[in-house]
């Protein structure tokens, strides 16, 4: 086959972007018509051709030499003015690859389960459009082939993101943080624009080759230029992917159907800042101011996210905030400078965090919409598929080996002691102990324990259907040996990505021209600790949830005013609301009220009132009497005589 | 000589017009088709100009030059070059949806078509008028059929807002005409010719006083019609009051004759004092794409909202004219179409719902996706085109734009694309309130659905949408070489005065230096 | 021969008493005619001068007159008639609409 289309399956990229395009063009135009199950086998097919065909690149991309994966194919020029142009043109290296798998796999799996999940819903059609087009916006996303093609994407997925959370729009609160999310990914973007502009000023080019070949001439490290273009850029990824102080949109983006969640605020979308962090990171590099800014954000929203997870009873809300929390870890480990293991931990967070909200959406599924854990519990005899899969994905992500997550995070937490200081380790360790305290939490209170279901919901809670299991099951799966990717000893996605990260991916390839290897003994000691801080906040869950099921509510007593603040996630909203949004909407007010209506417009009728005023006098001259009229006449005659008699 | 199509095309709608006025008013039908195949006609006839666009000279071309009124110089000299073009075609394309949308007027239909077709005619001429005198003739003469627009078939408020819309544009014309007499005089003095050609006035030396007050001049003319913060008024009673029809010209057309006018005259004409005024525009400039958003976001009127949210966007168009370069001429002749085509689409969507419901109120709406579905699957579209999102067009247009200015000024272009947040604010809360929540209003559970003739105005528009942001480049191809030619020619005059400037500078500080010696 | 002066009064004379007549009398019909005696009596002072200077022009601008005249008398009465026909009236104090 490759034969017929070029050299090899490379050659086909565009057909990976195609597929799930036409898929929501043909759902979009005539889903209506169609039948549920035709819409559904067009949705789940083009994402899984596009699957396909991305092993097939990637089966292809593994024939050339490490130093030769770096496919380009251009389309054509889709803006050009003067000196700038931006080519509509994918870009094929390991990195891109890694993603795409990411993307159509775990997206077909979503697009499959969503099938049972939406089954029956209304808009069905509209549904699959939506997730369709979300893949395409995505693909094109991490396919780009330079940063302005990139910014499609990345307000696509950002589109999508506003029309799949407001999908039930007739539900307020959906159709609010569908806006509040495409609005607050927009002030991200305003850094994301800048630093376009920037790069282009400087390098004069937008495309990502270029740039990254001029970058480590034309500008030093530590220059005000890299540090401002690194900022901007990081300004965007917070917005994408909701770290302090633009996080707020991704606990409300829950409103969304709970398939949505998983693709978008969990898997792919919400991890796209970490991949343009990664992408860019000859840039991140050159300025070691902005990459401690990138460390630090990442570790404190890490925290900070964690912390809020604890007091949370909406089973989303938690897994929510445990992705905001996660993606900090992404960024803590970009922002010490090992970008593969943030990639690394990018995927296995894919497979597990999916798992984890394709199993809470079981879990609604068979409560009939219930997101409230406090109406849930010993939920573990009705769904015994849902129980195992969702105990793997808690497992995962707290960090227990052999577990997927185990590795990513332990790697984080490993290269920020050793890369960045005890700060850092210390902020990824105590959102460590946090994430397993919670996430058992979460698990013992849906599980475990004695029903707290009404009467009429437990009599009808019943397993999902194959099709939404299928996909957990894959999904546990891979999150019980996406881990071994990186396996220490033989980390293949660290050799995979190397040629991306330039060799600055992984403690113990070249750093700063000289070699240095960590210790075994660190490295098992770090694993060991790790380990044990996981063990331990599960052990507290378990005495706070299984054991003693009072006692949280006597702690939350004891420390009101902690319980409070944590519930209500530090006022954050508020806060923002007090003082963003509330001041604009009244100052707006004042400019219209005042500035426009008043000011404004008030000269201006103004101008025509005295205009009114003065001819109110001169209209008395017209009284009506042709007589009056005649004898002006005749005046004016003779004075025009005597004007001619006397000075002509 | 070859076939006058610049003059078909802009005459068309007029003989359309003196067509109708032969026919009885009571053949309704008759009327409407007769306008709506004139105007198919212009659009067809100006198609042409696209096709066989040389794009490789920066000359004028289809260019007709006859003498007018010879003792005066006056000519009829007609041409278009790539800054024209895209606006012509985009004049005689809005003219015929404007028709169409214009089937359910319901009282005087003969006068409604005969003013609009002759509102097509003085567009048209606007955009083509290479001689001074023709293109004021133009100028006004499309601002009669306007006022009429508004003031016979407008909302209840029409007269305040016809006078206003009237008056503030006749002041700002007057002085216009004014600094074309000056002009005029000015050529006759330096080369003993009596002209009022563009092209010879070109190569006119002003002196830089002179060109201060001129360019002042034109710059009322053309402030007001942006309209450019504090001017812009006039426009949101204006289109608040205007049939569909008359906001969508008036929005898609008459608000670029004013950044038209900027780039066809006042830089070119007065380089010296366009480039001393740039800071001038640029915070006007700046504060009109700021204020109109935060003004936008708080009206409570669909049409207002729309109105102002035009000053936030042509506040992008003024910010790029004046950065002198290439990114952001283009931009901003691109995000004029862009602006043309959304803006005017908004309009039209408003307009459907306006008469399906009677009200245009924010609060009356809500949930209307539910009721009618593809219609908010194009209101979204125009929606997301308004507020420049990728791959539409609205975002190409912008994109240059913010370009040009970062080129220029870094700090003008940071405030600018605060622009683009806020866009996104008042817009998709709009959106919210009338299209999303509940369908709660009783009245407006029985609205239909978009028709067919709804369909046939609004989906060569959401083509065009797509098209601009996907692939602009035939446009922007077009553009290249006549902007090139404008800028290089605006920077050589620029300089020579500046070199001007600097040795009188250097003489009066010799004769300081003898006087002190 | 009759002094050329003696003919200047006489039309000076006319003209002042169609100008009073303008001035001073209510009646459209009177001020028509009022107006009538004022161009004839600038056609007295036409034919003198013509006279006087042997030129035939005044006579010719004379001739004008009279058909200006009988133009304005004609559309005069039938304005005349037509406010009549509205007013029941032809006194001009009454017809005042274009005031303030």
């Amino acid at each position: 086959m490759p034969g017929l289309f070029g050299e090899s399956f490379l050659d086909l990229i565009g057909l990976v972007l195609l597929f799930p395009l036409a898929g929501a063009i043909v759902n979009g135009l005539c889903g209506k018509k169609l039948s549920p199950s035709i819409v559904g086998f067009i949705g789940c097919a083009t994402v899984g051709l596009a699957f396909l065909i991305s092993i097939l690149v990637f089966l292809d991309l593994l024939k050339l030499s490490p130093e030769h994966r770096l496919f380009e194919k251009e389309f054509f020029t889709w803006i050009g003015s003067g000196s700038f142009t931006a080519v509509a043109g994918l870009q094929v290296d390991p990195l891109s690859t890694v993603m795409i798998l990411v993307v159509t796999g775990v997206g077909f799996l979503i697009h499959v389960y969503s099938i049972g999940y939406m089954h029956g819903d209304e808009g069905f059609y509209r549904y699959f459009t939506y997730l369709n087009l979300f893949t395409f916006s995505m693909l094109l996303l991490v396919l780009a082939n330079n940063f302005l093609l990139m910014f499609i994407g990345w307000e696509g997925v950002g589109l999508c993101s506003y029309l799949l959370i407001g999908y039930w729009f007739e539900k307020k609160s959906a159709s609010s943080a569908g806006k509040k999310a495409f609005i607050v990914n927009r002030i991200g973007d305003f850094g994301f624009i800048l630093a376009i502009l920037l790069i282009f000023v400087t390098f004069n080019t937008v495309d990502f080759t270029e740039v990254f070949h001029s970058a480590p001439k034309q500008l030093t490290t530590g220059s005000l230029v890299a540090t401002v273009i690194t900022l901007l850029l990081f300004l965007g990824a917070t917005g994408k992917s909701a770290q302090i102080p633009l996080y707020t949109w991704l606990p409300d983006a829950m409103e969304g159907p709970t398939p949505v969640s998983a693709l978008i605020h969990a898997a792919t979308m919400v991890t796209a800042g970490v991949y343009m962090v990664v992408r860019c990171n000859v840039l991140f590099v050159m300025s070691p101011f902005s990459l401690t800014i990138v460390a630090v954000i990442g570790g404190a929203t890490a925290l900070f996210a964690a912390t809020i997870g604890l007091a949370q009873n909406d089973i989303k809300r938690v897994l929510a905030y445990s992705t905001v929390s996660q993606i900090g870890y992404m960024f803590l480990a970009c922002g010490v400078g090992a970008f593969v293991t943030g990639i690394f931990h990018l995927i296995t967070h894919a497979f597990f965090k999916a798992l984890l909200f394709l199993g809470s959406g079981s879990v609604i599924h068979a409560l009939g919409g219930e997101q409230d854990m406090r109406k849930m519990g010993g939920l573990k005899k009705y769904l015994p598929t849902t129980y195992k899969t969702f105990l793997i994905g808690t497992l995962a992500i707290a960090g227990i080996p052999p577990f997927a997550g185990f590795f990513s995070k332990d790697e984080i937490l490993l290269e920020a002691y050793t890369k960045g200081n005890l700060l850092f380790w210390g902020l990824g360790a105590f959102a460590a102990l946090l994430t397993a305290f919670y996430m058992f939490r979460l698990l013992f209170m849906t599980f475990h324990g004695k029903s707290r279901m009404d009467k009429h919901v437990e009599e009808h809670v019943h397993e999902s259907p194959m099709n939404m299991l299928l996909p957990l099951m894959i999904l546990a799966f891979l999150s019980v040996v996406g881990g071994f990717l990186g396996f220490p000893a033989a980390s293949a996605i660290n050799n995979f990505l190397a040629p991306v990260v330039g060799g600055r991916g992984h403690i113990g390839m070249v750093n700063g021209g000289e070699t240095h290897h960590v210790s075994q003994n660190l490295m098992f000691s770090m694993m060991g600790l790790s380990t044990g801080i996981a063990i331990v906040g599960i052990m507290l869950a378990y005495i706070l949830y299984c054991k003693k099921p009072d006692l949280p509510a006597q702690i939350a007593g004891r420390f009101k005013f902690v319980y409070n603040i944590l519930l209500n996630k530090y006022y954050v909203d508020e806060i923002y609301d007090a003082t963003i949004v509330n001041p604009t909407i009244k100052s707006s007010f004042f400019l219209w009220r005042w500035i426009d209506v008043r000011i404004i417009d008030g000269f201006v009728n103004g101008v025509a009132r005295f205009v009114e005023l003065k001819s109110e006098v001169l209209r008395l001259f017209q009284t009506g009497f042709v007589r009056n009229y005649a004898l002006s006449m005749l005046l004016g005659g003779i004075i025009i005589i005597i004007c001619a008699l006397f000075f002509l | 000589m070859s076939f006058p199509i610049l003059t078909v095309a802009t005459f068309l709608p007029l003989a359309g017009a003196i067509w109708i006025l032969f026919i009885d008013k009571k053949k309704e039908e008759k009327i409407k088709q007769i306008a709506l195949v004139t105007s198919i006609g212009a659009f067809i006839m100006s198609l042409p100009l696209y096709f066989n666009f040389n794009l490789t000279t920066h000359e004028f071309q289809f260019v007709e030059n006859i003498p007018w009124i010879k003792e005066f110089g006056i000519s009829y000299h007609v041409g278009i070059d790539g800054i024209s073009l895209f606006l012509f075609l985009l004049t005689s394309f809005l003219t015929c949806i404007a028709i169409l949308a214009s089937w359910t007027i319901k009282e005087r239909i003969k006068e409604y078509m005969i003013s609009m077709l002759v509102l097509a005619t003085g567009m048209l001429g606007v955009f083509i008028s290479l001689d001074l005198f023709l293109f004021y003739v133009f100028w006004e003469l499309m601002l009669i059929p306007m006022y009429l627009l508004i003031g016979v078939w407008g909302g209840p408020r029409r007269i305040y807002a016809t006078i206003k819309f009237f008056i503030y544009t006749m002041a700002g014309s007057v002085l216009m005409l004014l600094a074309i007499l000056a002009i005029h005089t000015l050529n006759y003095k330096e080369t003993g010719e009596h002209t009022f050609d563009l092209l010879k006035m070109y190569d006119l030396d002003i002196p830089m006083g002179t060109q201060f007050w001129l360019f002042l001049a034109f710059f009322f003319a053309f402030a007001i019609k942006v309209p450019m913060f504090p001017f812009h008024t006039w426009l949101p009673d204006a289109h608040v009051e205007a049939p569909t029809a008359g906001s969508v010209i008036l929005a898609g057309v008459l608000l670029k004759m004013g950044t038209y006018g900027f780039i066809r005259f006042s830089l070119p004409l007065f380089p010296y004092a366009s480039h001393q005024f740039v800071p001038f525009i640029a915070w006007l400039a700046l504060i009109g794409i700021i204020y109109g958003a935060l003004v936008a976001m708080v009206q409570e009127d669909l049409k207002k909202l729309i109105a102002y949210s035009s000053v936030s966007h042509l506040g992008f168009v003024m910010l790029g004219i004046f950065v002198f370069n290439i990114q952001g001429l283009e931009g901003s002749i691109l995000q004029m179409v862009n602006h043309g085509l959304s803006t005017g689409a908004l309009f039209l969507l408003v307009g459907m719902i306006y008469e399906r419901r009677h009200t245009r109120m924010i609060a009356d709406f809500g949930g209307l996706a539910k009721q009618i579905p593809i219609f908010a699957v194009f209101f979204m579209i125009v929606t997301l085109s308004s507020i420049g999102l990728p791959g539409l067009n609205g975002f190409v247009g912008e994109f240059l734009v913010l370009l040009g200015t970062f080129k220029s000024n870094v700090l003008n272009a940071t405030f600018a694309t605060t622009g683009v947040v806020l866009s996104a604010c008042y817009m998709l809360w709009m959106f919210q309130r009338v299209m999303f929540n509940k369908l709660s209003n009783k009245k407006n559970q029985n609205m239909a659905d978009i028709n067919s003739r709804e369909w046939a105005i609004i989906l060569p528009i959401v083509i065009l949408i797509f098209w601009i942001g996907i692939y602009p480049k035939p446009i922007i191809s077009r553009l290249d070489s006549s902007v090139n030619h404008l800028l290089t020619r605006v920077d050589e005059k620029y300089k020579t005065t500046l070199n001007k400037v600097t040795k009188d500078k250097e003489k009066l500080a010799l004769k300081e230096d003898n006087v002190w010696k | 021969m009759i002094p050329l002066t003696w003919y200047l009064i006489l039309s000076g004379a006319l003209f002042t008493i169609g100008a009073t007549g303008v001035l001073i009398r209510r009646n459209a019909l009177v001020i028509l005619m009022c107006i009538e005696l004022m161009l004839n009596a600038v056609n007295l002072a036409f034919v003198t001068f013509s006279r006087h200077h042997d030129s035939m022009d005044g006579q010719i601008f004379v001739f004008f007159i009279m058909t200006v005249a009988a133009a304005e008398a004609a559309v005069g009465l039938a304005i005349i008639v037509a406010v009549f026909k509205n007013k029941a009236t032809v006194n001009v104090d009454k017809i005042n609409l274009m005031k303030w």
